[in-house]
């Protein structure tokens, strides 16, 4: 047995020799690009680097300036109101939205395009148009009080206490049919037989979404989330257009702190230590995550 | 850059400039800036006219937005090793940590040829320019930013006399808003709210304190009462500017312009718009210096950089173009262009409209010339301002807080 597996070692290491040379750039890509350019920016969040990289390490001053400083933090609870609605939002629009198409219904080609269709545009489009249906003068509200209701108000753009839901619609609107067309395909996936099965044992169809159909589509369910949460993490274009931050400092996210800190305010090791806390941020999260789902399923 | 594109990209510049055929023997340089709109722009073609007229080529390397989109490309560009042949940027410390790093060419042999150190006026400039001794860039003109823009039509509508100063200016708002008049128009971004916050300061607690904050980030001023009496005329600026939703300047001066705002604080920049807009100052509009409590300028402005380029004769050129952004003609023309004061004071402005006399009578009386924020504060420091400005203007933080915060920034400031 051993004499064996000691031959067939060099064998196994040579095998499909051919597609391991083709994978060459991407690790080296992979080692050089991503981590080592993590790794860089890391080490250079130590320092007080302005304008240049430079070595000069200061500890935790720029950690300890972040977490002090009021824009990094509202940064951060808009990050994390926008967060936890969007995910939850765009999962409960998208997969009610597929459930609809699913039920066999009539133009679901005509529907399922124009659901997507928000997709298809930019978030710098999105944006701007956002900003004009949520235009006070010209958009909802104004529509609204022109049909007589002159009481009504709808602004929040320049509110800054629900500025951002504003942004979240926009969000919302872009997203969900994505994540729509995602679970109708998980849908089609499931056998018709389990349909069927149910339908004999007399479950209403809602409970056969909650209770059967949902459990069957973990994996549909976990790459929606993956796309939602790395699309949450990295928002940045759609505050730019729709509001640029403001009113006053009220819609920032810690994607932009870290663009203005590094390139207008000619800090960058403020802005390597805000990417880094981002950075960690996404790992707490994942990494358990990672752990449990793909770690859990080798085991068993 | 391939010669190909080179004299294609010339050819471009020439025929945007509308400039006579060139000799093919002078000296092709690239000038990058970010003055694009329609004044500046004919402001710039005097440059080009200038440099084009001793015979050699100007290829225009405009870049669209504000100096805030367009300095991180430049400086990006200069870092890269793909530097232009010459630069606008803000003097002040933009460009510190570039001379350090021995990327921008040394301009002392010009600048002692030609006498700067005498001709410059106010020598603050040539110091904002100079590092260990050294001479870095060429000064190119001042803009100030601490002017108030007044609607003669607005006030005149109120049935009011147009103020004379900040006091009688707040004293008069009751009135504009009964009205229906927005008393102070206001962009809502942090940079102009800034500005506000800059040009009430002098106004309020005077020269020397501005300076002892921002020139010496003196902790014990910034705290004091004086301070605390700014912050609290901010807030009342702030209640003034309630019902301005605008968010760029020129929207806000324009405000000014349709009599439908009292007034604006706002750099001399904004006499481009007045100018656009056909109004004559001291009959439409009227312009008041420090608020016209303390009829002090800043010396912040435009000046012009020139990168490290590893041939003799383009630095040849780049010393030549240097030597002629500070000649008189060039002066002059550029100047009455743009609206902006010469930086040597030996020049004939006479055609220069009433509100550019005010500024160039405190130039010439050599008082209340302070040097600008670009040249006090750090990039960094600025941003953190801007970022505090945008929050206390757009909520109802108190001007206490304001203060407790704006003190941590300048603590930190380097």
């Amino acid at each position: 047995m051993t004499s064996q597996s000691t031959a067939k070692r060099p064998v196994q290491l040579l095998r499909n020799l051919s597609a391991k040379i083709a994978s060459i750039p991407m690790i080296l890509t992979a080692l050089v690009v991503f981590v080592g350019g993590t790794a860089w920016t890391v080490v250079h969040s130590f320092t007080s680097s302005r304008l240049l990289p430079k070595l000069n390490f200061v500890g935790f001053d720029q950690y300890e300036r972040l977490w002090s400083t009021r824009r990094w933090l509202i940064s951060i609870e808009n990050l994390a109101i926008y967060g936890i609605c969007s995910l939850i939002l765009t999962l409960l629009i998208g997969f009610t939205l597929a459930a609809l198409l699913d039920r066999k219904i009539r133009f679901e080609g005509a529907f399922r395009t124009i659901f997507l269709y928000p997709f298809a545009l930019s978030f710098v489009v999105t944006g701007l148009a956002w900003q004009w249906i949520l235009n006070p003068d010209f958009g909802v509200q104004g529509v609204v009080r022109g049909m007589g209701w002159e009481s009504f108000a709808f602004d929040p753009l320049n509110n800054s206490e629900i500025v951002i839901f504003g942004i979240l619609i926009a969000g919302i609107w872009q997203g969900s049919g994505l994540i729509m067309c995602i679970m109708l395909a998980g849908l089609r996936g499931i056998d018709e037989d389990i349909w069927k099965a149910a339908r004999v044992d007399g479950i209403g169809t809602v409970k056969t979404y909650v209770r059967i159909i949902i459990p069957m589509m973990r994996p549909v369910f976990i790459t929606a989330l993956v796309l939602i949460a790395s699309g949450i993490i990295k928002i940045y274009d759609l505050v730019v257009a729709q509001t640029n931050g403001g009113p006053g400092i009220s819609s920032e996210v810690p994607a932009k702190y870290v663009i203005e800190y590094m390139f207008r305010a000619q800090n960058l090791g403020q802005g390597f230590a805000a990417s880094t806390m981002m950075l960690v941020s996404v790992i707490v999260i994942l990494v358990p995550w990672a752990y449990l789902e793909f770690g859990g399923r080798k085991r068993g | 850059m391939t010669k190909m594109m080179k004299s294609l990209l010339a050819g471009t510049a020439l025929t945007a400039l509308s400039a006579s055929v060139v000799l093919a023997d002078g000296a092709e340089l690239e000038v990058t800036h970010w003055w694009t709109s329609g004044g500046e722009a004919i402001a710039v073609g005097k440059l080009a006219d200038a440099w084009q007229a001793a015979g050699n080529t100007w290829i225009d390397g405009a870049i669209a937005g504000s100096g805030g989109t367009a300095r991180p490309i430049i400086i990006s560009r200069i870092l890269g090793g793909d530097p232009m042949a010459a630069t606008q940027l803000n003097h002040g410390r933009q460009a510190e940590e570039l001379i350090e790093a021995g990327l921008l060419l040394d301009l002392t042999e010009v600048a002692e040829a030609n006498n700067w150190a005498e001709i410059i006026n106010p020598s603050s400039l040539l110091e904002a320019c100079t590092l260990d001794g050294r001479i870095y860039c060429a000064p190119l003109n001042i803009h100030s930013a601490q002017w108030m823009w007044l609607s003669h039509g607005a006030y005149e509508k109120a049935g009011l006399d147009v103020p004379a100063n900040w006091n009688d200016f707040v004293a008069s708002a009751p009135a504009l808003q009964e009205a229906g008049i927005v008393p102070l128009a206001m962009g809502q971004q942090g940079w102009q709210q800034n500005i506000a916050f800059g040009t009430i300061t002098i106004a309020i607690a005077g020269v020397d304190n501005w300076l002892a904050v921002n020139r010496d980030k003196n902790i014990d001023v910034a705290t004091g009462p004086e301070y605390t009496a700014v912050f609290e005329a901010v807030a009342a600026a702030r209640a003034l500017a309630a019902d301005s939703n605008v968010q760029d300047w020129n929207l806000a001066t324009n405000m000014v312009i349709t009599d439908t705002a009292g007034a604006q604080i706002m750099g001399d920049w904004a006499q481009g718009e007045f100018q656009v807009a056909g109004e004559v100052a001291g009959t439409d509009y009227s312009c008041l210096p420090g608020l016209g409590l303390n009829a002090v300028l800043d010396t912040g402005g435009d000046a012009f950089y020139f990168p490290v380029i590893d041939d003799d004769a383009t630095r040849a050129a780049q010393l030549e173009m240097a030597a002629m952004l500070v000649s008189p003609e060039v002066q002059v023309d550029f100047n009455l262009a743009k609206g902006s004061l010469p930086v040597r004071g030996d020049i004939d402005l006479s055609s220069a409209n009433a509100c550019m006399q005010k500024g160039l009578e405190i130039l010439a009386s050599g008082n209340g010339i302070l040097p600008s924020g670009d040249m006090n504060l750090s990039a960094d420091t600025q941003t953190q301002v801007e970022d505090l400005m945008a929050e206390f203007w757009s909520s109802d933080m108190s001007a206490a807080d304001a203060q407790a915060a704006y003190v941590s920034i300048i603590s930190r400031a380097d």
